[in-house]
C-alpha cells in the first residue's frame, strides 16, 4: 500500500517540481533557441514515459499485491505486446533524435559571414584576440608564448600585427553578427561556457576547437570554465559584453593591437642594447 | 579506434557464431526435462584450461589492438616520424618463428607419445624465445645509441612501449613453458603434459601473430591501411 | 523455432562432466583467509568493496557539506575538495560497484546458480582477490602520500592529471592512482576468466544457456565486456605513466604552465579521452547488466511469476552488451573531436535506449497479474525501477548530441549518472543482499531495520538527485568547489543546494543502520531455512545452508527446466525448482540425497 502511494507521490511531486519550481534555464541570449526547443521535446516525451511507467507500476502493486489465495498468472511472453512496445519506443526515440540531428547539423556548419575571434584559456583566466582591420587572425603557437606575447602570436605573420589583444579583460561583441569562436588553451583542458549562449566547447592545448553563435540580446554574460582544470577551476571567470554596433565600435577604438603592444618592448629592448 | 573495433568485430563474430548454436530462439518454458536437449547446448566439452586460454587470448588481443589504435591515432599528428627499424629486429623475428615451430613440433611429439623428442622441442622453443628476448634488449640499445630517447620521437616511445608489453607477455609464457618442461622430466607423456604443451604452443603462435603485426606496424607497412581507414571515417 | 510441446523426461545418468578435483582446506588460514572456495572469496571481495565504499560514502558527505554550506568548513580546501570528488568517483565506480557485482555476486552466485562445485580455476580466483586487495591498499596509500591523492577528477584527463595545477599531479597521487588501477585490472582479469569459463564449461547437466537465470546472464555478459573494455583503461594508464615518468608525449601537447614551457610536444589529450571512454562507457553497462539480471530474478521470485519475455530479456542483455562498445564518444561531444562524429554516436546511443526500454517494460509487466509479496527485495527492486527509469530517461537528453551541448559538464550530468549508475545499481545491491543473505548466513536480515533502510534510502536518494538535475539546468557546472556569485545564481539555488546536502547526510545515516543490521542479524536474525523465498534456482536447493565447500551433495543437481517456473498451472506448489523433474518422478539417486 505505502509503496503504491509513494510511487504516485514521486510522479506527481516530480511534475509539480518541474512546473512550479523557480529553477529553470537562464534566458537565452543567442540564436540557439532550437536547442531549447529540442530540450522541450525531450522533456515532454520522457516525462510522459516516466509518468506512464511509474503509474502503471503503482497500479500493479496495488491491484496484484499478495493476498491469501491469490495465484499469479502464467504468461511467459506476449510477442504482439512486446513488438508493439518496441515499435512505439523506437518512434519515440526517433522523435527526439531527428530534431536533435537537424539542429546539430546547423551547429556544425558555420555561416560564411561569421567573424572569427579567438579565446585563449590558461590557468585560470581568459584572453581574447579579435582580427584587426584585415579581418584575419594571424598564426599562433603555444611555443611562442612568453611574458611579452601572452597569446603566442607569430611575430613574422603580417596578418597578426593588427590583431586586437585583450588580456584578462572583458570581451565585447556586437549584437546580431554571427561569430565563430576559435578556442585555444595554453596549458590544460578548459571549456568556454556561457550559460546564456547554450553553446560550449572544450579547449585543448595543441589544437584549435570552435563553435559559432549569433548574439541576440545585449548585456553582460558571465563566462565559466566547464572542464576541471585544476584547483582554480571555479574562479576562472570572465565576461562577454554584447553591445549595440555603436557601443561596440566605441569600445573597439580603445583597444590595442598586437603591434602596438609589442613595439614598446621592442623599443626598450633596442634602447637597452644601445646602452 | 579502428584497430580495436576490427578486433571487437572478430570477437563478436566468434561469439555470435557460438551463440547461434545455443538455440537462443527456443522457448525454454516449453522444454521441460532433459532427454531432448539439442546437442551442443550444454557445457562445452573441452578442458577448462583450453577454454580459459581462448578467453585469455581474447583479452591479450584486445590489449594489443588498443595499443595499435592508440598508435594509429597518434600517427596523425604533425610531429610524427616513422621509425627506422634496427636490423636486429629481423633476426629476432626469425628466432620467434623458430620458437613457434619448435613448440608445434613438441605438440606433435606429445601426441605421438615421444617423450625424448618432446623434451628437446620444449627446450629448443624456450631457448629460441630467450634469444628473441635478448635480441629485443639489443634492439632497444641499438635505438638508444642512434640517439633516440623516449622523448624525442613518439614512434620510438611506441616502439619501447609495445615491444615491452609483448616482451612481458613472452616472459609470462616462458614461466608457463618452464613448468611444462619440468613436467616432461617425468617418465611418460601424461594427459596433463600433453595439454600443457598444446596450451604453450597456442600461446606462442598467438604471440607470434601479434609480433608480426607489431613489426608491420612499426616498420610503417600499415600506414596505407591506416590512411584508407581514415578516409572511410571522414 | 522450437515451438514444441513439453518433452517427456527420461531418467538420465548424472553428470558426464568429470567431477572436479576439489581443493580441500587444511587449516584455518587456508579455509578463511587464503581460501580457494568461491563463496569465501565472494565474501572477501564484498567485504573489501563495502569497506572502501564506506570511505567513498564519507567523502560524499564532505563533498555535500562543502557544496551545501560553502565557506563553513575550512578544512575542505579546494585541493581537498578535488581529491575528495576524484576518490569518491573512482572508488564508487571501479572499486565498489565493479568489484561487488562481479567479484562479490559473481563469485558467490555463478557456481551455485549453474550447478558447479566451484569456479574452474580456484587458485587463480584466490589470486584475483589478493591482487584486488593490493589495488585497494595502494589506492588508500595515496591518501597518506605526500601531496595526497590525485585531484584530477575520476576521468583523469591529461594534461591536468599530471601537471602542477592539480593536486597530486606532480606528486605521488596520480602515480598511485594509475598503479592501483593497473593492479585492479590485472586482478579483475584473473577473476573474470573464472566467471566466463565457469559459465561456458562447468554448467551442470541440463543447464542450457536458455535455462540460466538472468542473474547469470547479466554477470556473464558484463564480465565478457569488462575483459574486453578494461584493457583500454590499462593502455591509457600505461601511456600516462610513460608521459609522467619518462617524459614521452603520447597525450601531452606543447604547453606553457604558469609561464613555463614544459618539455612535452605533439601529443593529444583527445587520444586519452578515446581510450578512457572506450573503457568508460562499457563500464556503465558492466555495472548495469548484473543489476538488470539480478533485479529480474528478484522481481520474478517475489511476484511469484515467471519473468515476462525471458527471451527478449536475454537478447536485450546481449544486444546492449555489444552495442555499448560503439557509443563511447557520446561522452566527448564537446571535447573538441571531429564534430561530425556526433551524428554517428548520437544515433547509436539513442538506439541502445530501445533494448533498455524493453527490459523496463518486461519488469513492470512481470508485476502485472502477479502475486506481489512486498518483501524487502521487492521494495528495493521497485525502487530500482523508479530510479533507473528516471536516470535512463535523462540519458536521452545527454545522448542526443545537441541537447548535450548546454547540459554537458553541468550538475545535470552529475544527477543523471548518479541516478542511473549510482542509486539504481545500489538499490539492486541492497535488494540482492536482503535476498541472498539468508543463503549466505542461514539467517534473515532484520525486517524493521530493513524497512527503515529502504524508505530513507529510496525517498532520500530521489530527493537528492531529482532536484539536482535542475541545478544543472540553471547552468551550474560540475566540479565547482564553490559556486560563488555568478550572475545566474540566486539565493533559492543556494537553499536548494543546502536541502540536497541535508538529504544526502540523512541517506548516509541510513546506510549505517544497514551496516549494523548486517552484523546484528548474523547473530540475532530469524533462522531462514534453506529456501525462505521458495525460489526455483539451484542455489536455494543446496543440501546445507550456508552451502559447504563443494556446494552440492554427492551428485551435482540435474536441471530439468528453466529458472522461472512460478505459479505453473496444475503444479503441486507455486514454484518448481530447476532440478525438480515434475511431472516425472525424481531419479533414484536424487531422491536418496
Amino acid at each position: 500500500m505505502a509503496i503504491a502511494l509513494i510511487l504516485v507521490v514521486v510522479v506527481v511531486g516530480s511534475i509539480m517540481f518541474h512546473v512550479l519550481s523557480p529553477w529553470w534555464w537562464t534566458p537565452i541570449a543567442s540564436n540557439w533557441g532550437y536547442i531549447d526547443d529540442t530540450l522541450i521535446i525531450t522533456f515532454w516525451i520522457t516525462g510522459v514515459v516516466f509518468t506512464l511507467v511509474i503509474l502503471f507500476m503503482a497500479y500493479c502493486v496495488l491491484r496484484f499485491r499478495h493476498k491469501e489465495g491469490r495465484k499469479a498468472a502464467y504468461e511467459p511472453e506476449n510477442n504482439k505486446l512486446e513488438w508493439a512496445l518496441t515499435i512505439v519506443t523506437g518512434l519515440g526515440v526517433a522523435a527526439m533524435l531527428a530534431p536533435g540531428l537537424i539542429v546539430w547539423a546547423q551547429f556544425v556548419s558555420v555561416p560564411d559571414e561569421a567573424t572569427e575571434i579567438e579565446v585563449l584559456a590558461q590557468q585560470w583566466s581568459w584572453n581574447f584576440r579579435l582580427p584587426g582591420a584585415d579581418g584575419k587572425l594571424g598564426l599562433s603557437d603555444n611555443r611562442l608564448i612568453d611574458a611579452d606575447n601572452p597569446l603566442g602570436v607569430n611575430r613574422s605573420d603580417a596578418a597578426g600585427q593588427d590583431d586586437i589583444i585583450i588580456e584578462a579583460d572583458d570581451l565585447h561583441l556586437p549584437i546580431g553578427k554571427p561569430v565563430k569562436v576559435l578556442l585555444r588553451s595554453a596549458d590544460v583542458l578548459h571549456d568556454f561556457y556561457v550559460p546564456e549562449f547554450r553553446a560550449k566547447m572544450d579547449m585543448l592545448p595543441g589544437m584549435v576547437t570552435y563553435f559559432w553563435f549569433t548574439p541576440t540580446r545585449t548585456g553582460e554574460f558571465e563566462i565559466l570554465c566547464a572542464e576541471l582544470c585544476g584547483v582554480g577551476h571555479p574562479h576562472m571567470r570572465g565576461f562577454v559584453v554584447i553591445d549595440t554596433e555603436e557601443d561596440y565600435q566605441e569600445w573597439l577604438q580603445e583597444q590595442s593591437t598586437f603591434a602596438q603592444l609589442s613595439s614598446p618592448t621592442k623599443l626598450s629592448a633596442a634602447a637597452r642594447l644601445e646602452e | 579506434m579502428i584497430a580495436a573495433l576490427i578486433f571487437l568485430a572478430i570477437v563478436v563474430a566468434i561469439a555470435g557464431w557460438w551463440l547461434s548454436r545455443q538455440r537462443l530462439f527456443s522457448k525454454p518454458w516449453l522444454e521441460t526435462g532433459n532427454a531432448g536437449l539439442a546437442p551442443g547446448t550444454e557445457a562445452i566439452n573441452q578442458p577448462a584450461s583450453k577454454v580459459g586460454l581462448g578467453v585469455f587470448l581474447a583479452v591479450v588481443g584486445a590489449l594489443f589492438a588498443l595499443f595499435f589504435s592508440a598508435y594509429f591515432m597518434r600517427m596523425e599528428f604533425p610531429d610524427w616520424r616513422t621509425l627506422a627499424m634496427p636490423r636486429i629486429v629481423w633476426f629476432n623475428t626469425g628466432a620467434l618463428v623458430l620458437s613457434s615451430i619448435a613448440l608445434q613440433m613438441a605438440v606433435v611429439a606429445a601426441r605421438r607419445g615421444r617423450l625424448q623428442a618432446l623434451r628437446q622441442d620444449l627446450l629448443a622453443g624456450a631457448a629460441a624465445a630467450v634469444i628473441f628476448l635478448v635480441g629485443q634488449v639489443l634492439a632497444w640499445r641499438a635505438l638508444a645509441e642512434l640517439g633516440y630517447f623516449a622523448t624525442s620521437n613518439p614512434a620510438y616511445s611506441f616502439f619501447v612501449l609495445i615491444t615491452g608489453v609483448h616482451g612481458l607477455h613472452m616472459i609470462g609464457g616462458l614461466i608457463a613453458l618452464a613448468r611444462t618442461a619440468v613436467q616432461s622430466a617425468g617418465g611418460e607423456v601424461t594427459e596433463r603434459l600433453r595439454t600443457g604443451t598444446e596450451l604453450c604452443a597456442t600461446y606462442w603462435h598467438f604471440m607470434l601473430l601479434v609480433w608480426v603485426i607489431i613489426v608491420a606496424l612499426l616498420a610503417g607497412w600499415l600506414n596505407e591501411f591506416a590512411d584508407i581507414c581514415r578516409q572511410l571515417l571522414v | 523455432m522450437a515451438d514444441a510441446t513439453p518433452q517427456a523426461v527420461d531418467n538420465i545418468p548424472p553428470a558426464e562432466v568429470p567431477e572436479v578435483e576439489l581443493y580441500h582446506p587444511k587449516s584455518w588460514w587456508t579455509k578463511y583467509v587464503f581460501s580457494q572456495d568461491a563463496k569465501v572469496i565472494a565474501i572477501q571481495y564484498s567485504g573489501t568493496a563495502i569497506a572502501i565504499g564506506l570511505v567513498a560514502l564519507v567523502l560524499s558527505w564532505l563533498i555535500r557539506l562543502q557544496l551545501g554550506f560553502p565557506g563553513t568548513f575550512d578544512f575542505i580546501t579546494p585541493e581537498a575538495y578535488y581529491q575528495f570528488i576524484t576518490m569518491h568517483g573512482m572508488i564508487m565506480v571501479v572499486y565498489l560497484l565493479t568489484a561487488l557485482f562481479l567479484g562479490g555476486f559473481g563469485n558467490y552466485l555463478i557456481p551455485l546458480m549453474v550447478g558447479a562445485r566451484d569456479m574452474v580455476f580456484p587458485y587463480v580466483n584466490m589470486l584475483s582477490f589478493w591482487v584486488y586487495l593490493l589495488a585497494v591498499l595502494v589506492l588508500v596509500a595515496s591518501f597518506f602520500a605526500p601531496g595526497g591523492p590525485t585531484g584530477a577528477g575520476w576521468t583523469l584527463y591529461p594534461p591536468q592529471a599530471i601537471t602542477s595545477g592539480t593536486p597530486g599531479g606532480q606528486q605521488a597521487g596520480i602515480l598511485l592512482m594509475l598503479a592501483s588501477l593497473m593492479l585492479f585490472i590485472v586482478g579483475f582479469t584473473m577473476g573474470g576468466l573464472n566467471y566466463v569459463v565457469t559459465v561456458l564449461q562447468a554448467r551442470t547437466r541440463g543447464m542450457t544457456l536458455m535455462r540460466m537465470p538472468l542473474t547469470v546472464w547479466g554477470i556473464f555478459t558484463a564480465t565478457v565486456m569488462a575483459l574486453l573494455a578494461f584493457p583500454a583503461l590499462f593502455v591509457a594508464c600505461v601511456m600516462m605513466l610513460f608521459d609522467r615518468l619518462l617524459g614521452t608525449s603520447f597525450f601531452m601537447p606543447a604547453l606553457v604552465e604558469f609561464g613555463e614551457q614544459l618539455e612535452y610536444g605533439g601529443g593529444s589529450p583527445i587520444l586519452f579521452q578515446h581510450l578512457f571512454w572506450f573503457f568508460g562507457h562499457p563500464e556503465v553497462y558492466i555495472v548495469a547488466l548484473p543489476a538488470f539480471g539480478i533485479v529480474s530474478d528478484l522481481i520474478s521470485t517475489h511476484a511469484r511469476k515467471n519473468i515476462f519475455g525471458y527471451r527478449m530479456m536475454v537478447w536485450a542483455i546481449v544486444g546492449i552488451g555489444a552495442l555499448s562498445f560503439i557509443v563511447w564518444a557520446h561522452h566527448m561531444y564537446v571535447s573538441g573531436m571531429d564534430p561530425y562524429f556526433g551524428f554517428f554516436f548520437a544515433t547509436t546511443t539513442l538506439i541502445i535506449a530501445v533494448p533498455t526500454a524493453i527490459k523496463v517494460y518486461n519488469w513492470v509487466l512481470t508485476l502485472w497479474r502477479g502475486d506481489i509479496h512486498l518483501s524487502l527485495p521487492m521494495l528495493f527492486a521497485i525502487g530500482f525501477i523508479v530510479t533507473f527509469v528516471n536516470g535512463g530517461l535523462t540519458g536521452l537528453f545527454l545522448g542526443n548530441v545537441v541537447v548535450d551541448v548546454p547540459l554537458s559538464d553541468t550538475m545535470f550530468v552529475v544527477a543523471h549518472f548518479h541516478m542511473v549508475m549510482g542509486v539504481a545499481p545500489i538499490m539492486v545491491i541492497f535488494g540482492a543482499i536482503y535476498h541472498w543473505y539468508p543463503k549466505m548466513t542461514g539467517r534473515m536480515l532484520n525486517e524493521a531495520m530493513g524497512q527503515f533502510h529502504f524508505w530513507v534510502t529510496f525517498v532520500g536518494a530521489y530527493a537528492i538527485f531529482f532536484p539536482m538535475h535542475y541545478v544543472g539546468l540553471v547552468g551550474v557546472p560540475r566540479r565547482y568547489h564553490e559556486l560563488g556569485d555568478a550572475t545566474f545564481v540566486t539565493d533559492s539555488l543556494h537553499s536548494l543546494n543546502a536541502f540536497i546536502s541535508v538529504a544526502a547526510l540523512i541517506v548516509g545515516f541510513a546506510q549505517v543502520v544497514f551496516m549494523f543490521n548486517l552484523f546484528w542479524s548474523l547473530r540475532y536474525g530469524k533462522e531462514s531455512g534453506g529456501n525462505p523465498w521458495r525460489a526455483t534456482t539451484l542455489e536455494w536447493q543446496t543440501p546445507e545452508t550456508p552451502p559447504i565447500h563443494g556446494n552440492f551433495g554427492k551428485d551435482l543437481p540435474i536441471v530439468y527446466r528453466w529458472a522461472y517456473d512460478y505459479s505453473v498451472p496444475d503444479a503441486p506448489d507455486d514454484y518448481l525448482a530447476q532440478n525438480d523433474p515434475w511431472p516425472q518422478k525424481a531419479p533414484a539417486s536424487e531422491a536418496a540425497s
